[in-house]
């Protein structure tokens, strides 16, 4: 009996412990430490990758539908304390098969890229500033297609609501550098699994942009979750892009020896 | 011996078929290539004797590109030929091989061997730092095009750098426009009589070593190179039946040095050589910025801006045509589906007054079409210059180009 109501006690203190932190919590935190906090949680839960190779293809429709393809491979590392390590080798269009692209980004500051061009055997350090153009004329911008990192966003969670069968946060980003081409992005992320299901952008004027949707999630190596399938649709121009992936394969064994000049030089 | 054995079968054979049968090694092998037909014209008639009296030239090139991958990219064949015909000039009408060549990949290390080609520096107007690969002059003037050069490259990937060890085995000519052609000397070049300062003519060998980095925002080079001088002297000969150039070329020591800092949208490149032959040393530099401006006027477009001094210490005396000129540029890049691209330019001689301009338009056209434009004038009337030879040659050329 004694040992009972002892016990119900503890019991009864611990769940008074737990709502009282709870509720402290809620009060505590900010929609701005709300947004981060999830944010860095999606981040981490991703951790661990260290290499990726895939084959994206991207079809291309103007606003007449007419199409148009890019075929790239890419392989990227995954760096501690720093962004990701990544090479892309252009396949089509036929004008630039052979060109290739090695990227070193930083979560602060300028990322080092430099540009392989065959024809003239050439590398190419390029400026990286322009993260807002668009890649091989799709409507992904540079900055779409780069690593994402904690450092380049300030956050705001602004609510939660239905994304489809899934329950989704939904987080406002506010790009830390001033090159970038949105004032924000609005970003919806499933709650069971922190995947990005839905992306809007807005311009510079604050405009509505583009919005791009995720699908066909596949779950690698028993935790990471890539789409197949990304769509990104431009509202102002009525053009598209959609960005088919295949052939994901992680943990292969890349290091950084296949990640520099020379690497690029002979990628094809 | 099996993963030695793969590659030289290949090598030799150069063949996929006869090489698969090896039972545990998968070769891998990738066709592509272009052929491009090119027509020009010419704004004004010939002006020496023997050109061809036609405005008006076509040409057709092939340039197909055979890659074979074996032992899981460890090893690989790259073969690319070249061939051109040209209506006009029998010179142009000519055939190399760009590239045949085997690659071995080591732990930090890669063994390059055979005809390649090698891209040093970073300037855009003039390539000062660039002397591994003798240029293709028949087939364009700014020394883009370059002949296969026989070479043992190996390249060490190090923290402190990447460090390329070439032995160059043989040397090649560079090539002129003939008789009839366009874009030549007054008096045609005899290239079949070429001179040579080294005792054993184009089978010296040739080295040269080169160390670059990049440090943050910086990519720097440096490199010496020992050995015979890409850029023939002319000099008169009056023996034969008509005058002539006879091209000689001399052994020389050369120092290089290039430099790109990376900052926000600037591009700041220099370019360095100390030369040393058995007639003359002196320092030449190529040296400018190149800024962008992106996205321009809320487009999708970007404009680049380019400027670049060239200077040679020897002044006029010098034979390069960049010994006091100055460059400039605009590049606008629309960023659209169909890569379409404007590049204008001018190079301006200091001290003789002479101004080249050209400017250049291309774009995709469907899946593997490439259709480019390019336009070159030039205004050079001191005869003392270089570029004085060219002067009734300005022309416009339209290109297409077919991929496969």
């Amino acid at each position: 009996m004694n040992t009972f109501k002892s016990l119900s006690h503890w019991l009864l203190a611990g769940a008074f412990a737990l709502t009282a932190s709870v509720s402290l919590q809620a009060s505590a935190e900010t929609a701005e430490e709300k947004g981060l906090r999830i944010s860095q949680d999606t981040k981490v839960k991703d951790d661990g990758w260290k290499d990726l190779q895939a084959e994206m293809v991207m079809i291309l429709r103007n606003s007449q539908g007419e199409e148009s393809i890019r075929e790239i491979r890419l392989k990227s590392l995954e760096m501690e304390n720093d962004g990701d390590k990544s090479l892309s080798i252009f396949d089509k269009p036929l004008d630039v098969k052979g060109t290739a692209f090695l990227s070193f980004s930083h979560p602060v500051g300028a990322d080092d890229q430099w540009l392989y061009l065959p024809a003239l055997k050439r590398v190419k350090r390029i400026a990286s500033r322009n993260k807002s153009g668009p890649f091989m004329g799709s409507e992904f911008a540079y900055e779409d297609l780069t690593s994402f990192e904690i450092e380049k966003y300030t956050y705001k969670y602004l609510r939660e609501e239905a994304c489809g069968a899934e329950q989704c946060h939904v987080i406002e980003q506010y790009p830390v550098d001033q090159y970038s081409g949105y004032t924000r992005r609005v970003v919806w992320v499933d709650q069971s699994e922190l995947r990005l299901q839905k992306v809007v952008f807005y311009d510079r004027k604050d405009a509505l942009l583009k919005t791009l949707t995720y699908h066909d999630y596949q779950q690698y190596l028993n935790k990471h979750w890539r789409p197949d399938l990304m769509k990104m649709e431009n509202h102002q121009s009525k053009k598209s892009t959609d960005l088919r992936w295949k052939d994901y394969q992680f943990s292969t064994g890349l290091d950084d020896s296949d990640f520099n000049k020379n690497s690029l030089k002979r990628a094809r | 011996m099996k993963s030695i054995n793969t590659p030289l079968c290949a090598v030799l054979l150069g063949s996929l078929f006869s090489c698969s049968v090896t039972a545990d090694s998968e070769i891998e092998f990738e066709l592509s290539g272009k052929l491009s037909l090119e027509a020009r014209g010419f704004l004004e008639s010939p002006a020496y004797e023997g050109q061809h009296s036609g405005r008006g030239a076509l040409s057709l090139a092939l340039e197909p590109d055979m890659y074979w991958a074996m032992n899981n990219g460890s090893d690989t064949v790259t073969f690319k030929p070249f061939f051109r015909l040209d209506q006009q000039d029998n010179q142009r009408t000519h055939a190399d091989i760009r590239e045949l060549s085997w690659t071995h990949l080591g732990d930090g290390w890669e063994l390059r061997s055979g005809l390649r080609k090698v891209f040093w520096g970073v300037t855009e107007f003039q390539h000062l730092v660039d002397v591994i690969n003798q240029s293709d002059a028949v087939e364009d003037i700014d020394s883009e095009d370059k002949l296969g050069q026989p070479m043992i490259n190996l390249s060490l990937v190090r923290d402190w750098g990447i460090v390329d060890l070439y032995l160059l085995p043989g040397f090649r000519e560079q090539t002129f426009a003939g008789r009839s052609g366009r874009l030549r000397t007054p008096l045609v070049v005899d290239t079949d009589n070429a001179q040579y300062e080294a005792g054993n003519k184009e089978w010296h060998t040739d080295l040269a070593v080169r160390w670059s980095h990049s440090v943050g925002d910086f990519d720097l080079g440096t490199y010496w190179f020992r050995g015979t001088q890409r850029t023939p002297e002319l000099s008169l000969d009056l023996s034969g039946s008509s005058p002539m150039l006879v091209p000689t070329y001399v052994q020389m020591n050369q120092f290089g040095f290039d430099l790109q800092a990376t900052l926000n949208s600037w591009l700041w490149k220099a370019e360095l050589i100390w030369r040393d032959t058995d007639k003359e040393h002196y320092w030449a530099s190529q040296a400018g910025f190149e800024y962008t401006f992106y996205g321009i006027a809320d487009s999708d477009a970007d404009l680049g801006v380019l400027l670049e001094y060239g200077w040679d210490q020897r002044g006029e005396d010098a034979t390069a045509i960049f010994q006091n000129d100055i460059s400039a540029g605009a590049r606008i890049t629309l960023n659209d589906a169909n890569s379409t691209e404007f590049l204008a330019g001018f190079i301006h001689d200091l001290d003789y007054h002479s101004t080249s301009f050209q400017v250049e338009a291309s774009r995709r056209i469907g899946s593997g079409w490439k259709v480019s434009v390019d336009g070159r004038f030039f205004a050079a009337k001191n005869s003392r210059d270089p570029l004085s030879a060219l002067d009734d040659d300005s022309h416009i050329q339209l290109t297409l180009d077919r991929y496969f």
